[in-house]
């Protein structure tokens, strides 16, 4: 993935929380969502603060709300299972609108929900003004052991190329004919997993060979979180192997 | 799937978060150990692998579709500690990026989906591998049983934990009994699938397959000829 193209969830931007250090953000996201966890659920008040300062912070990142808001649809399934609580759940139950649900699950509905929804809230904000190269310097400011932000950092890197590969996979079995309707079509469809995992695995060691003939001994050099030098060792490997998509 | 904030109260999540850590901390040194130098590249491969899987649909019928959580293929394709860290540095990804699963609960989803279903997958498979014929025509099928005993497993896990610190009152055996049974189910799925991806690999590149090693080793050359054919 090349410097300018962020990942999918960034909203570009240059406010206050967009230059905000990357360690500060993921810190205090942390922290606060600690504190909201830790905070008992009939505390009713100290949720609608939680979620003031929220918007605040989404208001001082100038990201439209409706930018967040579509893309809160990753908590809908726990939101189901938050909705059936009052229902699966033991003890006194109340009568609301003609249905016998529990007191407890009320409350522990909306428990999760309070909880849950501030949590993937906050999350998006960081996704939305952090630039995943600025994740992983702050990663390792926090003291994040060096080679798990390696990892991560190749895995962000190579996110776009993998996945690119996958759609031109699918793109070749679409204009063969195939598409997947039901349990019968499972082979095909797991023999493109297994492809795409010889082409992932191959791909590794050439970006390993690569590094080795830059001279790369086992660590990228202290300070090596610096756009430049960390963009500069391994993607230099990736154009010798993207073209793999005429025998897919 | 992935746990999200809110739903194990804050004593537990910080406790799955110090396993997590051990956890993955081991893991970075036995895969070190084991790939050398070759560790950020092949994880973080691997890693995207594991992620784009999961973006893989599989129709199940009527509309719906289910995709790979792909904890004991990684073990077997790569092995249990590179699997560790690929699936922990995915699990990363989706909390911080895309907001899939609660940072809190960050801890808590490493250990149910990468330790538990993980390690209990890679036991199952290497346990069978010992009693069993080594043949390579077997790995598939012995991911497979991983696979399947992968997915309860950390639901049971889940369970346990959701005892310990759950925030809603479930009456413990209704939500063990659903939690089991639904992720046996999940389970039979992740099998087929983790056999049949398994089993397309190691058609073609039975070298790449971290777990058919042993049944590689003994395997004995054959020649063939022509000669010998029409015998």
């Amino acid at each position: 993935m090349g410097a300018g193209h962020g990942h999918k969830l960034h909203y570009h931007g240059h406010s206050v929380v967009h230059r905000a250090p990357a360690h500060l953000k993921v810190a205090s996201l942390l922290v606060f969502m600690l504190v909201v966890v830790a905070t008992s659920r009939t505390w009713f008040p100290v949720f609608g603060v939680y979620l003031a300062l929220l918007v605040a912070v989404i208001a001082a990142s100038k990201v439209p709300p409706l930018y967040i808001v579509k893309r809160m649809v990753v908590e809908v399934p726990f939101v189901v299972f938050a909705l059936l609580m009052p229902f699966v759940a033991t003890g006194p139950r109340v009568d609301v609108l003609g249905l016998s649900l529990a007191e407890d699950g009320l409350l522990a509905a909306w428990g999760l929900l309070a909880k849950g929804t501030l949590g993937v809230v906050a999350s998006l904000t960081l996704a939305a003004t952090t630039e995943p190269r600025d994740l992983l310097a702050g990663l390792e400011r926090l003291r994040v052991p060096h080679q798990l932000v390696q990892i991560l950092g190749f895995m962000i890197r190579y996110l776009d190329v993998v996945t690119e590969e996958m759609r031109r996979m699918r793109v070749a079995r679409e204009s063969r004919g195939f598409s997947a309707r039901s349990v019968r079509h499972w082979p095909v469809v797991a023999r493109s997993a297994g492809a795409l995992f010889i082409r992932s695995y191959e791909r590794g060691e050439r970006v390993h060979l690569a590094m080795l003939s830059r001279g790369y001994t086992g660590s990228l050099t202290p300070g090596a979180t610096t756009p430049g030098a960390t963009n500069a060792t391994p993607t230099t490997a990736a154009p010798s192997s993207t073209t793999p998509g005429n025998h897919a | 799937m992935h746990v999200p904030d809110g739903f194990l109260d804050a004593p537990t999540s910080v406790a799955t978060g110090v396993v997590a850590a051990a956890g993955v901390g081991l893991a970075l040194r036995k895969a070190r150990a084991e790939l050398d130098d070759r560790t950020a590249p092949m994880a973080g491969l691997v890693a995207t692998f594991v992620f784009a899987t999961q973006m893989l649909n599989f129709p199940v019928g009527l509309g719906t579709s289910g995709h790979l959580l792909g904890g004991a293929l990684a073990a077997v394709l790569v092995g249990p500690w590179t699997g560790i860290l690929s699936v922990s540095v995915v699990l990363l990804v989706q909390a911080l990026l895309l907001a899939d699963g609660g940072i809190t609960a960050l801890g808590t989803n490493i250990t149910l989906m990468s330790l538990v279903g993980l390690v209990v997958g890679w036991l199952v498979f290497r346990g069978l591998q010992r009693v069993l014929p080594k043949r390579v025509g077997l790995v598939p099928v012995l991911a497979a049983a991983g696979a399947f005993v992968s997915v309860p497993a950390a639901a049971l896990a889940f369970t346990g934990l959701y005892a310990v610190g759950g925030t809603a009152p479930i009456p413990l055996d209704t939500l063990a009994a659903a939690m089991l049974g639904w992720h046996t189910l999940i389970g039979v799925g992740e099998a087929v699938i983790t056999g049949l991806v398994v089993g397309s690999v190691v058609a073609v590149r039975p070298d790449l397959v971290y777990g058919a090693r042993p049944a590689l080793a003994v395997r004995t050359l054959e020649i063939r000829s022509d000669a010998g054919a029409s015998a």
